[in-house]
């Protein structure tokens, strides 16, 4: 077992492939000492299977013509918004992407009333206003996801620097993708919030495109992470596809944040299986560079673990799985069954 | 009750609201020791402390995204944008973030956050530096627009958009901050949404707002001197918009002259015209709605140029003889 000084804790086979996808110079040599107990990795077990059994079936009731409009599906990329989700307290806030579905997951978004939302429905997070890209849930933190890209980036930045003024101890976490790291609003944000030092966490999760972009094409740093240099803020890339090491790479930042020590950029290196959106064909990559990612499937990769460590059972998880899946169409069927918005309040909800 | 100029009142207004709520903030550029470029906010760094009255990078987008977010988050951020034409680098976040977020979030957050910002032309700026156009704002749903004309106005309206819990946009016009005007030594808000009568006439309605509000007064004393009564309305907010005002005072007088700052084309006053023959005081009407507006051309330099490309008062007081006379022209 190794146990690099950034939290990230890999057997040698796992360590191999982290840093062949990771340019060692980046792995941060520091030691923290946080373990994670057993409830908390079932937590993020639960919930990274939680989001899969989600995203598979929005993609279902899309192909069943039963959700309106487009819809970005995370699969894969579930580590990423479980372990930086998991580093934060319950209070702390996030702002989302238009790939929003895992984030809110995570942070206690309610199955049914995401499903509703995707429906139209009344029932819905938003009533039915929203949908895909704009869920939010104000109760639990959730700022809400954004259709804009980029768009959450200076929110977040303003809800931290709403939490450093009210002393109220919370911490921000703001994620994006790789698309948004160039938007002037990035570089105009993570220059405040370093300058003012505010509680805030700046997650990119780098799923390699923007839309068809290849990230190369896009983005002259080599790393995303490396610009974090420009704001005099620390960078770390870490291997979005590994719950736990998201999670010791967000935990530090989170806890840095909270001491009031400013923010920093954490890159995520992960993968999109399916396409940019449901019209996507997938023309601008092969099947080969996603079935080589598919290889790296972060539930499949931590259920092994889990288990190798003697964390849980295979039947114990089974059995997780079973509850999740039985959730999801409960949840399913309580969507279906909602009502649809009345259009006499077609107008509800734009003044307070 | 004492004479104040308008930059006075409305700094008062901000000081009042940072003195009641401990909610409220300012953020923008060189609003700190330095006063805003136009002098509003001087004095409130020291007074309030670099805490509350936060001097700010360039960066539009980023502290009107952060005004969003911290609005969100339980505060009432006012920002200061140093030039209206500045608004533009904010629009994604005033327009796609603030604006809709309470909506699309199905009316679960509350964005309670105003930008002020002042405009017109009237200074030598020319044209990225002189630009009117708060009728643009006022066509997002979920904006509120405010253009005070008066000192007392100011102040009264100040209070009440930082009060408000919807993003407000606050539209300053610069030649307006050395005017001076009575402001009541007491409190006193100023319900958003409220048509103000600021004169009364019986031959002709102006409705006008902003400067165009003092050009008008100036207009009607001309015409005082010819035995023309004029009526002039300032609807002071363009959003929420209070047509009853407008068209009581139409049905009364039969005649109206819309004058706007604003570009005439597709300006706030083509909204107003609408409203006016779309309502019963389509059938007192004796002729037909005029309107004045700035010329669809960038603000230019040159000092007459840049005087001739919006309405002065002159413009005003020959269009009201025009429409007295019934001669049927549209603005120049």
């Amino acid at each position: 077992m190794v146990r690099l000084k950034n939290g990230i804790k890999c057997d040698g086979m796992e360590f191999a492939r982290v840093v062949q996808m990771i340019p060692v110079r980046n792995i941060v040599q520091e030691v923290i000492s946080v373990e994670l107990s057993a409830e908390k990795k079932l937590w993020m077990y639960r919930k990274m299977y939680e989001i899969r059994c989600f995203e598979l079936e929005v993609d279902k009731l899309f192909k069943a013509n039963m959700i309106w409009g487009t819809c970005h599906l995370s699969v894969g990329e579930e580590a990423t918004a479980v372990g930086a989700i998991a580093a934060l307290e319950k209070d702390d806030m996030i702002t989302s992407t238009h790939r929003g579905h895992g984030h809110c997951i995570a942070k206690g978004g309610k199955l049914p009333q995401m499903f509703a939302e995707l429906l139209g429905k009344e029932t819905g997070y938003c009533r039915g206003r929203g949908g895909s890209m704009h869920i939010a849930d104000i109760e639990t933190g959730n700022l809400g996801a954004n259709g804009i890209v980029g768009g959450g980036i200076p929110i977040a930045t303003g809800a931290a620097l709403a939490s450093k003024m009210k002393k109220d101890g919370k911490v921000t976490l703001c994620f994006f993708g790789d698309g948004a790291n160039n938007q002037g609003v990035f570089h105009e944000s993570l220059n405040i919030a370093s300058l003012w030092k505010l509680p805030v966490v700046y997650v990119c999760e780098n799923n390699q495109y923007g839309m068809s972009v290849a990230f190369r094409k896009s983005t002259a740093a080599e790393n995303v992470a490396d610009r974090a240099v420009a704001y005099n803020m620390p960078g770390e890339i870490v291997d979005g596809n590994d719950v736990e090491a998201v999670y010791f790479a967000v935990k530090k930042a989170v806890d840095r944040a909270r001491r009031g020590e400013g923010p920093t950029l954490i890159e995520a290196k992960t993968y999109r299986w399916l396409g940019h959106s449901k019209s996507d064909a997938n023309v601008y990559r092969t099947k080969e560079e996603i079935e080589e990612w598919k290889k790296k499937c972060p539930i499949k990769r931590y259920r092994a673990k889990l288990i190798n460590e003697g964390v849980a059972t295979e039947e114990e998880l089974d059995k997780i799985e079973k509850e999740v899946e039985r959730e999801i169409q409960e949840a399913i069927e309580y969507a279906k069954n909602s009502p649809e918005p009345s259009v006499e309040d077609i107008a509800d909800g734009v003044y307070a | 009750m004492a004479e104040k100029l308008y930059i006075e009142a409305l700094r008062e207004g901000l000081r009042e609201e940072l003195l009641r709520d401990k909610k409220v903030f300012l953020l923008g550029e060189d609003i700190g020791i330095y006063g805003g470029a136009f002098g509003v906010t001087k004095g409130l760094v020291q007074e309030f402390g670099e805490e509350r009255i936060i001097d700010t990078p360039i960066s539009e987008q980023a502290i009107t995204g952060m005004a969003v977010g911290a609005a969100i988050a339980g505060m009432r951020p006012v920002v200061e944008i140093m030039f209206f034409d500045f608004l533009t680098l904010a629009m994604d976040q005033l327009v796609n973030q603030g604006a809709k977020i309470r909506y699309m979030f199905g009316g679960k957050a509350k964005v309670p956050m105003v930008v002020r910002a002042p405009m017109g032309c009237g200074t030598g700026a020319a044209a990225q530096h002189s630009q009117s156009f708060p009728g643009v704002f006022a066509h997002f749903p979920g904006l509120k627009v405010v253009m005070p004309s008066t000192p007392y106005d100011v102040k009264g309206l100040i209070k009440a958009a930082i009060r408000d819990d919807n993003p407000v946009l606050f539209a300053e016009h610069k030649l307006l901050y050395r005017v001076k005007g009575e402001v009541p030594d007491e409190e006193y808000v100023i319900p958003l949404g409220k048509a103000d009568v600021k004169r009364k006439g019986r031959d002709v309605t102006v409705v006008a707002g902003s400067i165009m509000v003092i050009r008008a007064l100036e207009a009607a004393k001309e015409l005082e001197k010819e035995g023309i009564d004029v009526e002039v309305i300032d609807p002071r907010t363009l959003k929420p918009l209070d047509m009853k005002t407008i068209i009581d005072s139409v049905k009364k007088t039969g005649r109206v002259l819309i004058v706007e700052d604003d570009p005439v084309s597709f300006g706030w006053g083509a909204e107003i015209a609408a409203g006016i023959v779309g309502s019963e005081a389509f059938d007192y009407l004796d002729a037909p709605v005029k309107r004045l507006g700035g010329l669809d051309i960038p603000i230019p330099y040159n000092p007459n140029l840049e005087r001739h490309a919006v309405p002065q008062v002159e413009d005003i007081v020959k269009a009201v003889k025009d429409l007295l006379r019934g001669v049927i022209g549209w603005p120049k």
